[in-house]
């Protein structure tokens, strides 16, 4: 805005002035009374005129104040409103009303740190055995394939950081820090933004998108625990190094390929098989709206993992695991609204082979596992939920009986309830009961888990 | 598996390449469908993300909106972190660089007016507050407008061959507008000065245009569901400062506003709050219609 008053108070003394010179040659002609008169009435004016311009004055500076206002405190922008409204409503007519520009932000030397968010979780165990020692008879199991220990623990606390790092690249970093006190990598990736066409690429580490869950960190899963198939089939959750890309096809309903090629150095795969590069999957997921409160996402993935000396508690195996998902997720909320009520029903079957040989005994044999689960959110804040999960292991003869993939003549599976309370959509309190009556000896477990969010988390996937 | 990947891709490219329309428009709400349909009439083809039944801050990420998403050439959005919870999830599944932030093809409603009750504490125990100010900026048909010129402008900057169309109906529009916003505050004259409950804070902009009094809001903080032991305050504030009566958006839990309805003994208004959220709100001019109807009669009964 130019400040006008000094150049209008010239420009009125101006007019003032020639009126007076104008007004000048009558009066000469007049009585001295007359000239007294007309003294006065130019004193009149001129204080007319000073106030007037005063007025003007004040009001654009209060006009200016309030401008100021509007833009740095909410307090004022209120009182601010009406004449902002009204004068955007007067600047329809005018041309090129000004735009509203954002408050410089001051420049500092953290100006383009990444996003930092925090995800801290808590537990308490109370379990009739040891989680940690659980076996599933039948399934030669990865290092984390159980649930928290008992009694009070440190979950999985994590640090994402996440950031552009140029027009073509985006960064994700996820720490993760064990309840005994270790830190490791979970993820860390950069990720393609600007191929176009639906395509993207992805290296570093990452947890494999094949499946439903198994791409969703840990926080971000119904229960508190992975199921029976996630645990049997995939240590938890199957991440490892390699590099993945994804196609989104130029379609209607949702509908996406991908593909990864792995180092395989993680459970199902082991050993970093065929020099570091011993693992391969491919997925394809499709999804869309039934209406306004329903939608669906299903997929298929397949999975090759080659192993070399994988070692699972002891027991060595070298060859190859192949295994199918299937996965499949309904979802719905009255009239698209999830706040007050949900549900959410998601099952995935699992089925492959491994074959090679296990303690340097030959082998190759079936395996198979399912799980069927519903989430209901009652009211608002409050979900309960109900899974089931089952194994199956086919036999392996007599030359194994015995080892850890001797079945025992058992159909391993689990039941599992939950009740949740939902403080925002960054806390949660959760208490889950399982009966996991895999092992000869059921496990019957109570879990309270708290989880919580704070910082600028990205946006959960469907 | 390599062949039936191929040949799956080959095969959906054939089948489900869609229609060509001059410019795909993604709107995040219904109120920018309409705008969009408006200014761009047969030249555009809109898709609403939300439907008017819908709370703009809980949406998921869901399978069909990015598949709608990636095919779009704008994404016209309030932004003002509305979206927030929703709409970066979808933007970095599809990479599509037309709508990615800063791109031509991403317009933010938001960005083109001043917003009210920007916090002055940014803290997340203060609930589901938004950094840039209330968002809901289309509870007040004087921003509508004010979104309209820039909405034709963007759209004749990725669509040059059709900048004359969307300069006339935008002309067009807001003569109608103008005529209507003349009509509405005649209509609205005896609501000056009413006060009034509120559910959530989503209405700063219509009560300046109306001149709506509000005394208190039924959320303890924004997006935080009230507990008993509050809304029990929130009686006790009515009954010392009287409200004419208590206002919440079609979309919102019902029980709430009723409880205080029930206690205080002033009448439940549900507000359409965006195009079609009720059935006397199905085009922008409606919505404005139906929101002083309804205001209307609350305030005589």
């Amino acid at each position: 805005m130019y400040r006008t008053s000094p150049a209008a108070k010239v420009l009125v003394w101006a007019l003032a002035t020639a009126s007076v010179c104008f007004g000048e040659t009558p009066a000469r002609a007049a009585p001295d009374d007359g000239l007294a008169a007309i003294r006065d009435a130019i004193s009149n004016l001129r204080q007319e005129y000073e106030a007037k311009i005063k007025d003007l004055e004040d009001r654009l500076q209060k006009a200016e104040a309030e401008a100021e206002a509007a833009k740095s405190s909410a307090a004022t922008a209120a009182a601010a409103a009406e004449d902002a409204q009204k004068s955007a409503v007067a600047a329809q007519a005018a041309p090129a009303a000004p735009e509203p520009q954002a408050a410089r932000p001051p420049t500092s030397i953290n100006t383009f740190n990444p996003g930092i968010a925090a995800v801290l979780n808590g537990f308490y165990v109370a379990a009739s055995r040891d989680p940690t020692a659980a076996r599933i008879p039948g399934f030669a199991l990865g290092d984390e394939a159980h649930g928290p220990a008992r009694g009070f623990s440190l979950g999985e606390s994590e640090i994402n950081l996440t950031a552009n790092i140029d027009p073509y690249f985006l960064g994700w970093l996820n720490l993760s820090f064990g309840n005994d006190n270790s830190v490791s990598v979970e993820e860390a990736y950069i990720q393609t933004t600007s191929l176009g066409e639906g395509l993207t690429l992805r290296a570093g580490r990452f947890f494999s998108g094949i499946a439903y869950l198994n791409e969703r960190h840990a926080h971000d899963w119904s229960f508190s625990d992975a199921s029976l198939p996630y645990r049997a089939f995939l240590n938890n959750q199957y991440g490892d190094d390699g590099i993945q890309a994804r196609w989104l096809a130029p379609s209607n309903i949702f509908l996406e390929f991908g593909a990864e090629w792995l180092r395989g150095d993680s459970f199902p795969s082991g050993g970093a098989a065929n020099q570091g590069k011993g693992t391969a999957t491919a997925f394809v997921h499709a999804g869309d709206d039934i209406n306004d409160s329903s939608s669906w996402l299903a997929g298929l993935s397949y999975l090759h993992a080659r192993s070399d000396q994988r070692d699972s508690g002891g027991d060595l195996f070298s060859g190859t695991d192949d295994l199918g998902i299937a996965s499949l997720v309904y979802k719905w909320a009255p009239g698209g609204n999830p706040t007050v009520q949900n549900l959410i029903l998601s099952g995935e079957y699992f089925f492959g082979r491994e074959s090679g040989s296990f303690n340097a005994i030959p082998l190759g044999y079936n395996r198979s596992g399912w799980y069927a689960q519903g989430v209901y959110q009652f009211m608002p804040r409050w979900s309960f939920g109900l899974r089931y999960a089952q194994l199956g292991a086919g036999g392996v003869g007599a030359a194994l009986a015995g080892s850890a993939l001797d079945d025992l003549g058992r159909t391993p599976r689990a039941e599992s309830a939950l009740l949740e309370f939902d403080t925002s959509e960054f806390g949660r309190l959760r208490l889950q009961y399982s009966h996991d009556d895999s092992d000869i000896k059921p496990l019957d477990e109570l879990l309270f888990q708290y989880t919580v969010i704070y910082g600028p988390h990205p946006a959960h996937r469907y | 598996m390599r062949k039936f990947l191929i040949g799956a891709i080959l095969l959906t490219l054939g089948a489900v390449s869609p229609a060509h329309a001059n410019l795909n428009v993604f709107t995040c709400e219904p109120e920018w469908a309409a705008l969009s349909t408006e200014i761009g009439g047969d030249k555009v083809s809109v898709y609403s993300a939300t439907t008017g039944g819908q709370d703009p801050h809980q949406v998921q990420a869901r399978p069909g909106l990015i598949a709608r998403a990636r095919n779009a050439d704008i994404a016209v959005c309030t932004g003002a972190e509305l979206e927030i919870g929703w709409l970066p999830q979808i933007l970095t599944q599809t990479s599509n660089q037309k709508i990615r932030p800063g791109a031509p093809g991403s317009f933010e409603a938001s960005s083109f007016i001043n917003l009210l009750e920007v916090p002055t504490r940014l803290d997340r125990a203060e609930g589901d507050i938004h950094a840039a100010g209330n968002p809901h900026i289309q509870t007040s048909p004087n921003n509508i407008l004010a979104v309209a010129k820039p909405l034709a402008d963007r759209f004749a900057q990725l669509d040059p061959a059709n900048a004359q169309v969307y300069a006339s109906r935008l002309a067009d529009f807001t003569m109608r507008w103008q005529a209507a916003l003349a009509k509405w505050q005649a209509q609205a004259a005896p609501l000056k000065g009413v006060p009034i409950a509120v559910e959530h804070l989503s209405w700063i902009y219509m009560e300046n245009w109306l001149g709506l009094k509000r005394i208190v809001a039924l959320e303890p903080k924004p997006g935080v569901p009230p507990s008993s032991g509050y809304l029990a305050q929130v009686v006790d504030t009515l009954q010392k400062t009287p409200a004419k009566m208590v206002i919440r958006a079609a979309y919102e839990d019902d029980r709430p506003s009723l409880f205080i309805s029930d206690k205080v003994h002033i009448p439940a208004v549900t507000l359409p709050f965006t195009v079609g959220g009720t059935d006397g709100a199905k085009t922008l001019f409606n919505l404005y219609d139906d929101t002083i109807n309804r205001l209307l009669a609350a305030a005589k009964g």
